[in-house]
């Protein structure tokens, strides 16, 4: 079923499905949690040799990948744990820290 | 066409009999004193294929009612007994059950809580769990305990209610002695539950939902438990009706409060459970003396029907509060703090008295409920009460 929670925020009581259900499969991509991070990953394309070893490792699937190549980092999930940071053989991707401008995240 | 037999049985054995008459699809249950004949009973049941129920053998309380929880998010329709220390070891799952919105149905054999251990009567185990958001009913007989596990199911699968109900009987006093009742035909009662037809049921594979879900960090936790609030508001208005439409079939009455004598009565005990029968007891050696006295039994806790109370109340000159459980520093028990708080905005308000009583299966004696009128009398007659709270026969 399609579920639209775009005007959740306004939703009285009642609105909300009974018992704190949720009536819709698959849909935890809508949940944006990537407000958690304190550091986020950085890749270098030039150092990158396109392993996928990164999008393999990631915890939260948040590494977007198109036509087996790495494109960026899906900032609305990535919690900034630096798994991809870790592993990366190549030494592609750096941590920094947050600043207050998170253009991606609402 | 309704048919009833009359039956020399416990309460615990006609709780099982209701049981099985509502054909749970789901039991998760654990033995437990004064309890365990009801799960035995209802096993026997299934072993004897008087009921397709699947039961669950789990090796705790905590376990017992996880597993109703997990079973009615599935689309069951799930019945559990327990009793005391049981109930308290259920704690977190009584919350979860209710914030689901799971319409699970479970006896309650009221017993004492530990320490010291004790497997007697009292109230504190349903008392301790009153606002966990389960529906609370109270049985005084075999047969109201019978009567409300029938309704019960009704009550909980209500469209507008979604809640699971719980259905009090006293340890031992209800739940083991033989006492005179009435059971209905199978299909009398098959047809009244009907069929439960869940919704968002996991198991429904065409529909996926999610159950257990999170609403903090910001999320709208505060609007499902007013939610909650909103549903078991409603839910009286399905007890009542559910109550009357059980009452014509089984031909005997249903309140959420039952009075009495309360009609012109001035000194009044409000009980719950079967200490209400001793009290009519008492209350008719009374009335033939020319003592106007009556007896307001409550048998829905949760919902409390406060209005109901405040009504039958608002006429006496003194009342007395019986309360089979503590609220340890509280201004008195739980009983009487509703009661009370049920009288408060009305302008004419009785005196009143709290008794503690009975706790651990203190005996309730008839002299005991002669006294408690007693001090009434005193008291509507202006002596000062026999104080704020008093420990009924405790030495």
């Amino acid at each position: 079923m399609s579920w639209d929670i775009s005007k959740m925020n306004e939703w009285k009581a009642e609105e909300f499905p009974r018992g704190a259900v949720i009536p819709q499969a698959g849909n935890s991509k809508d949940y944006v949690t990537g407000g958690w991070r304190s550091e986020r990953p950085v890749r270098d394309d030039a150092k990158c040799t396109q392993c996928l070893l990164c999008w393999i490792f990631c915890p939260d699937s948040a590494i977007d990948v198109e036509g087996e190549k790495v494109t960026t980092f899906n900032l609305n999930h990535c919690k900034g744990c630096g798994v991809c940071a870790n592993e990366c053989p190549a030494s592609a991707i750096e941590m920094v820290p947050e600043g207050c401008e998170l253009p991606e995240v609402k | 066409m309704a048919t009833q037999k009359t039956l020399a049985v416990t309460g615990n054995v006609l709780v099982a009999e209701a049981m099985r008459q509502c054909a749970p699809d789901v039991m998760g249950a654990y033995p437990i004193t004064p309890q365990t004949t009801i799960v035995e009973e209802f096993a026997k049941f299934v072993a004897n294929g008087r009921v397709h129920t699947e039961y669950v053998t789990v090796e705790s309380e905590h376990s017992a009612m996880s597993a109703c929880v997990g079973a009615s998010a599935a689309g069951a329709r799930v019945m559990t007994a327990t009793s005391s220390q049981g109930l308290a070891l259920m704690w977190e799952e009584l919350y979860i059950a209710a914030g689901m919105r799971l319409p699970i149905v479970m006896a309650n054999a009221n017993r004492a809580l530990s320490a010291p251990i004790n497997i007697h009567c009292d109230h504190s185990d349903i008392m301790g769990a009153r606002d966990a958001g389960w529906i609370v009913l109270f049985a005084e007989t075999a047969q109201e305990a019978y009567d409300n596990t029938i309704m019960a199911v009704r009550i909980a699968e209500h469209p507008d209610v979604m809640l699971p109900v719980m259905t009090c009987l006293d340890g031992f006093i209800t739940t083991h002695s033989i006492d005179r009742a009435q059971i209905m035909d199978d299909e009398t009662v098959k047809a009244f539950v009907g069929d439960y037809k869940p919704e968002n049921a996991l198991l429904d594979t065409d529909n996926p939902v999610s159950h257990g879900n999170f609403a903090g960090l910001g999320g709208p936790y505060f609007e499902f438990k007013r939610a909650q609030r909103n549903a078991i508001d409603r839910s009286a208005a399905v007890i009542e009706s559910v109550g009357a439409e059980w009452s014509k079939i089984c031909e005997r009455p249903f309140g959420m409060v039952e009075g009495w004598g309360m009609e012109d009565a001035e000194l009044a005990i409000v009980a719950i459970g079967s200490t209400a029968g001793n009290a009519r007891h008492v209350a008719r050696e009374l009335r033939a003396q020319g003592v106007r006295v009556g007896v307001l039994k409550v048998r829905c806790f949760r919902p409390f029907p406060f209005a109901d109370i405040a009504e039958a109340l608002a006429g006496c000159k003194a009342v007395a509060v019986l309360d089979r459980s503590e609220s340890f520093g509280a201004e008195g028990g739980p009983l009487f703090l509703e009661v009370r708080s049920a009288l408060y905005d009305r302008a004419e308000r009785p005196a009143m008295v709290n008794y503690i009583y009975g706790l651990g299966g203190s005996d309730v004696k008839l002299e005991l409920l002669r006294q408690v009128y007693s001090d009434l009398s005193d008291l509507a007659d202006g002596a000062s009460t026999p104080g704020r709270l008093v420990y009924l026969g405790a030495r």
